[in-house]
């Protein structure tokens, strides 16, 4: 395998890990509050289709990607109103929410499928760039590539070192206790949800706007399941969101690799891989009893309801 | 206690709230002065909970209002409650499990946290001096029912705190772990914290407390000085006049063995769980045997052992001469074996379904059921006639289960076992949460199934009813079992040794407990 090879695969393992990572960060924070939200998929479709657009007609991508984190967040807060006011069951929400999402976001974008607009540029740091194997990989991305290194930081100080983190944590485990020491649950709640429709959002333009430029039906291709699989990979650790984005994004160009290698193994059989992995995951943790009680946030998925 | 000058720190005017069906605090008054200790007394459904819900800014009453030093204010939440300089210990701990000591504390005080460091030294230091040392980094998981409490009251301690609210305190606790708490709260009170401490134990209330307010059907029925009522005038006032509050039975010892377990050691899989360690017991027919111990020392695993949910090795558990170890639940109930577990709902009814269908549950044994089919017209009998016979407060066999309150419950799962007649009960916490009328009731039935010769194991918290009804009697800790002496032979102090861990020390009498 030569260098080139290399290069190439590390720099589009970090390109599709991208959208992976920025989504499962939301998720991640999301489910940290207890809540529960499968309509990743839903959130992001509308991002990518409303930044598509949003880019097309004005020709400013900077405005497609906000109108698309905000489409994530407006999607996120119907999840949140539902489950958090009228304590509907988080499961069947999220799950309606993929659904109205795939649908919605197919019908506005019906006259926009297979049109062309200028996507993200990559943008090259002088100096590290070129540097051998990992300099393509690194510092030969675009700005929302750079931009998920600084939100996985961020998110990592946020729920290892900062207060409203211990917070949060504190209000997935036990919401009632938390209430009872007067910790604002519903805000809490709220905020999670959104940082998770933002992220939703931020990834599905992602998508639209820089991946591959153009806007498809259905284009997120099942990213937001997998972002969900990744969750549980990483076992609610934001450390470990980072390396699985990156080895599931990986799994996906895999069959390229295999190509460039001269196998030809059918890119199914390869997409395979991250839910096999996460299966894994899911069998190891679930060996040791201990361990399993502890790494779930202990009222993930439990509506809460104020009391008196 | 002297009448003090100033202000009281917080009077109580006119509370009422209520719950939709229920008044649950009507017109209360409350007085509190500053370094008092006070009780409020009451039975389970007297309107003590919301009445510190409303004090601890959790519930909005519906008339009424505070005062606080003198002046009238509106708690809003419990963040404002803190504030002001109120702490409350609650009866189920409002901690994070998977959080430290230090961080728990960090969040219940909000932006005056400051650092996780100089807050962990405070902590530390806060906790030596009122003796009741945490150790800040430990994970909550970690940490014993009793060490729980100390961290929800160091919890308070670590605030400038002017009123501390303890919500039935010792009911998780040794009576050795009693008389420590009982020391703290007296050098708090002694620097000027007032005290409202909530229970329904009336010696407690006795030894410590300077005035009580007693609690009936949500009104005030009374108020004294405990130091100079006995305990029978206030059960009086917390029951009223008509209820028989207490009485003694006889103690037997039975001869034949029924229940057999030998060398009984079990592996817990749940990580908070614990290991039984060589279990030995024998239960004669016609005796109760009653076993003491803290929450979480392994009677879950000892009762999931018997009831047949967790299978063992089949010759460590007999009934009379049949090994049952890998028989199932209800292998075992058509032996003869009657369970009535430690939750209410979810183990011991199913929450959703009326009260036939959980009569059926486990009465499908003895009838209720023929060639495969129901036969409902005798469930139906069968749930009234339980209903009739252990005065079950309920509109009728419809109702479903969770909307009888706990006590009502209870008794109607006990009298669904008893009636069955059974040859072997296993009772945990009969009696937890009844009130002391249908405790007595319930007393009373397994007397009764005792004198027809059943053999019945209580598993209990409470070390009065143990020595009330228990014609043996033994504790459990970290998963051994103590021996087991005739009750009148033992003593509160030797049991609360045993439920400590000490079983071989000789039962010499020392300090008795105020």
């Amino acid at each position: 395998m030569d260098i080139d090879l290399i290069t190439n695969i590390l720099y589009a393992m970090i390109r599709t890990g991208t959208p992976l990572l920025i989504v499962a960060l939301g998720e991640l924070i999301c489910e940290k509050s207890g809540v529960l939200n499968l309509g990743q998929e839903g959130m992001m479709l509308m991002g990518a289709v409303i930044g598509f657009i949003v880019t097309l007609l004005s020709g400013s991508l900077l405005l497609g990607f906000m109108l698309a984190i905000i489409a994530g967040v407006l999607m996120s807060l119907i999840f949140g109103l539902i489950t958090m006011e009228l304590s509907a069951n988080q499961v069947a929400t999220g799950l309606a929410l993929t659904i109205f999402g795939t649908g919605l976001s197919a019908f506005i974008g019906s006259d926009y499928v297979g049109k062309p607009i200028e996507g993200l540029d990559p943008i090259f740091i002088s100096g590290l760039t070129d540097l051998p194997i990992i300099g393509r990989m690194l510092f030969g991305q675009d700005l929302v590539v750079y931009l998920s290194f600084i939100l996985f930081a961020a998110a990592y100080w946020f729920v290892n070192y900062s207060r409203p983190g211990l917070v949060l944590k504190a209000v997935g485990e036990n919401p009632h206790a938390a209430n009872a020491i007067g910790l604002p649950v519903f805000k809490t709640r709220y905020l999670a949800i959104m940082f998770g429709g933002a992220m939703a959002g931020l990834a599905g333009g992602y998508l639209s706007l820089a991946y591959t430029p153009l806007w498809a039906e259905n284009m997120t291709a099942g990213r937001g399941w997998i972002a969900l699989a990744l969750v549980v990979f990483a076992s609610w650790k934001v450390g470990r969101v980072l390396l699985g984005a990156w080895l599931f994004g990986l799994a996906s160009i895999l069959h390229l690799v295999f190509q460039g290698l001269g196998f030809s193994v059918s890119p199914n059989l390869l997409a395979i891989l991250p839910y096999l992995a996460t299966v894994v995951v899911l069998v190891i943790l679930s060996s040791n009893q201990a361990r399993s009680r502890l790494v779930a946030p202990m009222s993930l998925g439990n509506p809460f309801y104020a009391k008196g | 206690m002297k009448q003090n000058p100033s202000p009281p720190r917080l009077t109580l005017r006119g509370i009422s709230k209520q719950y939709p069906g229920c008044l649950a605090n009507d017109d209360i008054h409350l007085d509190i002065a500053p370094a008092e200790i006070h009780a409020l007394l009451g039975e389970n459904g007297a309107g003590k909970s919301t009445l510190m819900k409303v004090i601890y800014g959790l519930v909005k009453p519906d008339y009424g209002e505070l005062l606080w030093d003198g002046l009238p204010i509106e708690v809003k939440d419990p963040a404002h409650a803190r504030k002001l300089g109120i702490g409350m210990v609650f009866q189920h701990f409002s901690l994070f499990e998977t959080l430290t000591v230090t961080e728990n504390i960090a969040l219940a005080l909000g932006d005056d946290a400051g650092e996780l460091g100089p807050l962990a030294e405070k902590i530390r230091s806060v906790s030596e001096k009122y003796g009741m040392a945490i150790n800040p980094d430990r994970e909550i998981h970690t940490l014993s029912v009793g060490e729980r409490q100390r961290v929800e009251i160091v919890r308070c301690l670590v605030q400038n705190i002017k009123l501390l609210i303890l919500d039935e305190p010792t009911s998780v606790l040794t009576p050795q772990e009693v008389d420590t708490l009982f020391v703290t709260l007296r050098q708090l009170a002694h620097e000027g914290c007032s005290i409202l401490f909530i229970s329904h134990k009336l010696n407690e209330v006795k030894a410590l407390c300077h005035k009580a307010t007693v609690l009936r059907a949500g009104k005030v029925s009374g108020e004294c000085i405990p130091a100079e009522e006995d305990t029978t005038s206030m059960a009086k006032l917390m029951v009223g006049d008509d209820t028989p509050i207490s009485t003694t039975y006889p103690k037997k010892l039975g001869s034949t063995p029924l229940l057999k377990i030998s060398d009984l050691n079990l592996t817990s899989d749940d990580p908070f769980g614990v290991h039984l360690k060589q279990i030995n017991l024998t239960v004669n027919a016609g005796e109760i045997v009653g076993i003491a111990g803290v929450a979480g020392n392994g009677q879950e695993e000892l009762l999931a052992s018997l009831s047949g949910e967790q299978r063992c090795q089949n010759d460590t558990i007999h009934f009379a001469d049949t090994p049952v170890g890998k028989l199932s639940p209800d292998q075992r109930r058509q032996w003869g074996l009657a369970f009535v577990p430690e939750e209410r709902l979810g183990r011991g009814a199913v929450p959703e379904m009326s009260l036939t269908e959980n009569a059926l549950l486990t009465g499908f044994l003895s009838g209720l059921v023929s060639k495969g089919m129901v036969a409902w017209h005798k469930a139906e009998a069968f749930a009234d006639e339980i209903i009739a016979q252990y005065k079950v407060k309920t509109p009728g066999r419809h109702a479903q289960a969770d909307s009888l309150s706990g006590g009502n419950l209870q008794k109607f799962i006990i009298g669904r076992e008893i009636m069955q007649n059974p040859r072997i009960l296993i009772a945990a916490h009969p009696t937890w949460g009844v009130d002391i009328g249908a405790a007595t009731a319930i007393h009373k039935a397994l007397i009764k199934l005792r004198d027809q010769g059943a053999a019945i194991l209580v598993v209990s918290e409470d070390i009065d009813e143990l020595f009330l009804i228990s014609d043996r009697i033994g504790a459990i800790c970290d998963g051994a079992l103590s021996p087991i002496k005739p009750t009148p032979e033992s003593s509160i102090q030797e049991l609360g040794r045993m439920m400590a861990g000490d079983f071989n020390s000789p039962t010499c009498e020392q300090g008795a407990t105020p």
